[in-house]
């Protein structure tokens, strides 16, 4: 009988039906709970940094979009400066934006560095793309290096000659950037590679320029690119400053990223080494099929660091008198009637050196994980 | 082997890029000036004077909104481009900086600097530098609330005074009081911008600092026209150009180029009348504007080269007037020697 009670009782009782986990447990509410009120301590750190956040917000969209002042009639900052400091003045990006995007670069012609800027961030997206890692690749860098050369400072195809004391602006903290990372990058695998080499002359030699170069800050090598070298060559030959500046940044990045590549490859387990030598590779062959692969994947992270920090470094030129972004947003404001509107450029400076350096960090973290796919298991 | 090749081979095709970018640099940069000795005729075969400038100093020296160089210095550098070509465009301007200045002269890197620097004896003597004229007589001065009603630095007896500890500007303050037995209370500030929101907040009567320093600050208030900077400068920072030492036929024509537009105000040409002079009976007139006496040949330039600069650039006071007195600068101590103050042009003879 019991068992009969049993399974009709069994049988009886319906299936539950489906019900949702208690509200405290799952969703918005829950999460809140847990991370931002789960002690009164973390309730009131929570409430007030919300309390901050907002009045912060209202606050800056009030000064920078309720009360701004878009524009003005030809340099006449009264508008502005009647504002007091209530509402940010976006006249002088409006009047300003071409001087600090291109420097002094003649007005006429700001299209050739508008130009240069676009094909530079076109050379990174084709560059980023895994697809396209090819050995064309390097042809497209040589062939949009040279249009770029070519565009900057014309002289043939018609396009008036431009000095280079002319170019400034954003294009100069690209080209510093970009050339100055380009051919590091290849100077610091040779220096690495040369530092865990076996021939005592080359290791000397690789040690002495990491920490030479290493031991001095960039503004002093900048210095002695720009006030030193000069003095010792023969009467009447000059480097370009711009070049001297790009050659003092590139030897610079050079040591630092020599280090970091050295890194990975102290990272490398032996095995990997002597694995390699034993199927017969020679040591090119070693250090490309299989050190450099696995040693530059591992510094990913670092490279990107030392990459982002050199992009903003760039703007140290200003000492030696060469119009970068930064410099040419600080130069914008030195004229009377713009002066005192320091915030409101160097909020847009500072917003495009974001763009760059956080569309770098997205990058590399996209590239991190796919690289290390093999690994998350 | 291909992996490696491949960067391998990407390095080199950059390196060649950056040898082949650079080459027109280097190619170009060997026609500068050959011989320091004879920087004139190496301007001339260039067809450009390269000009050392403030990389932006408001009233001397800054880019405008379209990237131009305007200022009371880059007028000079037009004016003797102006000398050398009769073309106040045929100029290259370099911005310099106070660290790289002095190397940008001495290794040829610029013909002439326009980049307020002091003259003093020891960069005159161990920098292989000249200065042939003196283009604005700096110095420290005082700026007021025009509120105060205050018209000259005598009247501040008793003022409190804004001025930065531990530097000359403060030293000079000492000694000019002293000497001019006036009292006063110093408010002495370590940071600029605390010291100037100092004045600004009425806490102090006056600042003092050098007067293009005070013309900066006042320009950037909301309300220039509320302070005023007063006439008397208590302190020599005489602002000079610079040339190449050893180059006494470069520094004539920048130094008469100097002395044209002193000249030129002082006789009353203008840039509107310098084309009407012709039948103008005074003799130093008719020289300058090249009528007579071969003045400008004998410093290897057109007769009509001052006809040509006053035209481009207008004189002395003009320059002054459209770069300084906007700011707030008063002709104070670059007044002509006949109006009580320094500048002062030799005879044109």
């Amino acid at each position: 009988m019991s068992d009969v009670t049993l399974e009709t009782a069994a049988a009886k009782v319906p299936e539950a039906a489906p019900r949702s986990p208690p509200a405290s447990q799952i969703g918005l509410l829950a999460w809140l709970r847990t991370n931002l009120f789960s002690s009164w301590l973390n309730s009131a750190v929570t409430l007030l940094i919300a309390y901050l956040v907002v009045r912060w917000t209202i606050g800056f969209v009030e000064w920078g979009i309720v009360n701004a002042v878009w524009s003005v009639p030809d340099n006449q900052t009264q508008a502005c400066r009647d504002l007091k400091g209530i509402g940010a003045c976006w006249a002088v990006i409006t009047e300003k934006h071409r001087f600090i995007l291109f420097g002094t670069y003649p007005y006429e012609e700001h299209w050739r560095p508008a130009l240069c800027v676009l094909l530079f961030v076109g050379l990174y997206t084709v560059s980023a793309m895994r697809r396209f890692w090819r050995k064309e690749l390097a042809l497209v860098w040589v062939a949009t290096l040279t249009a770029i050369g070519v565009l900057m400072w014309g002289g043939i195809l018609g396009l008036p000659y431009v000095p280079q004391e002319r170019w400034g602006g954003l294009v100069i903290t690209l080209i510093l950037a970009t050339f100055g990372l380009a051919l590091a990058f290849p100077l610091a695998v040779l220096v690495a590679l040369g530092r865990r080499s076996r021939l005592p002359a080359i290791k000397a030699l690789c040690v002495l320029y990491v920490e030479l170069i290493r031991g001095v800050p960039l503004i002093s090598l900048l210095f002695m690119a720009s006030v030193m070298f000069p003095l010792f060559l023969p009467e009447g030959m000059n480097i370009d400053k711009l070049l001297r500046a790009q050659i003092a940044i590139i030897l610079f990045a050079g040591a630092y990223l020599a280090e970091v590549v050295r890194g990975g490859l102290q990272a490398l387990p032996k095995g990997q080494y002597e694995a390699a030598e034993a199927l017969g590779l020679s040591y090119w062959q070693k250090t490309g099929f299989i050190i450099l692969p696995q040693a530059l994947r591992l510094v990913i992270p670092p490279l990107v660091n030392t990459f982002i920090g050199f992009f903003k470094d760039t703007s140290l030129v200003l000492i030696i008198g060469i119009f970068d972004l930064l410099t040419a947003g600080k130069t914008a404001i030195i004229e009377p009637a713009w002066q005192g509107f320091g915030v409101e450029v160097y909020l847009t400076v500072g917003a495009i050196y974001f763009v760059f350096c956080f569309a770098m960090s997205k990058y590399s973290q996209s590239l991190e994980a796919e690289l290390n796919r093999h690994r998350n298991r | 082997m291909q992996p490696f090749g491949l960067s391998f081979a990407r390095a080199l095709g950059a390196a060649a890029l950056g040898v082949t970018l650079a080459l027109p640099g280097l190619a170009r940069a060997q026609q500068a000036p050959a011989a320091a000795a004879n920087t004139f005729d190496a301007v001339k075969s260039r067809g450009q004077l390269v000009c050392g400038v403030n990389t932006g100093l408001a009233g001397f020296a800054q880019p405008d909104s379209q990237g131009v160089w305007r200022g009371f210095d880059v007028e000079y550098c037009r004016a003797v481009a102006t000398a050398i070509f009769g073309d106040p465009n045929k100029v290259r301007y370099v911005p310099t900086t106070a660290q790289n200045r002095f190397t940008a002269l001495q290794s040829g890197e610029v013909d002439v600097m326009a980049r307020n620097t002091t003259w003093t004896l020891s960069r005159d003597t161990s920098l292989g530098l000249d200065f042939p004229a003196v283009n604005f007589y700096d110095g420290q001065g005082f700026m007021v609330k025009t509120a105060l009603g205050v018209k000259s630095a005598k009247e501040l007896e008793g003022a409190t005074i804004c001025v930065q500890p531990g530097t000359t500007t403060e030293q000079n303050l000492t000694d000019w009081a002293r000497s001019n037995r006036i009292k006063f209370t110093p408010v002495v500030i370590e940071r600029l911008e605390e010291l100037v929101s100092a004045y600004v907040a009425g806490r102090c009567d006056a600042y003092t600092t050098d007067v293009s320093g005070l013309a900066a600050t006042r320009s950037a208030q909301p309300k220039p026209a509320d302070h005023l900077i007063l006439p008397e400068v208590i302190s020599k920072e005489p602002l000079a150009l610079g040339v190449r030492q050893g180059d006494a036929r470069f520094a004539d024509v920048v130094r008469w180029t100097h002395f044209l537009l002193l000249s030129a105000e002082e006789f009353g040409i203008t840039q509107a009348n310098v084309d009407k002079l012709g039948n103008d009976p005074r003799p130093e007139v008719q020289r300058i504007i090249g009528k007579n006496g071969g003045l400008g040949p004998m410093l290897g330039l057109a007769d009509d080269w001052a006809v040509k600069v006053v035209k481009a650039i207008g004189n002395y006071g003009e320059v002054f007037d459209r770069h300084l007195k906007p700011i707030g600068i008063q002709r104070g101590p670059n007044a002509q020697w006949n109006q009580g103050g320094l500048q002062f042009s030799p005879p044109f003879r």
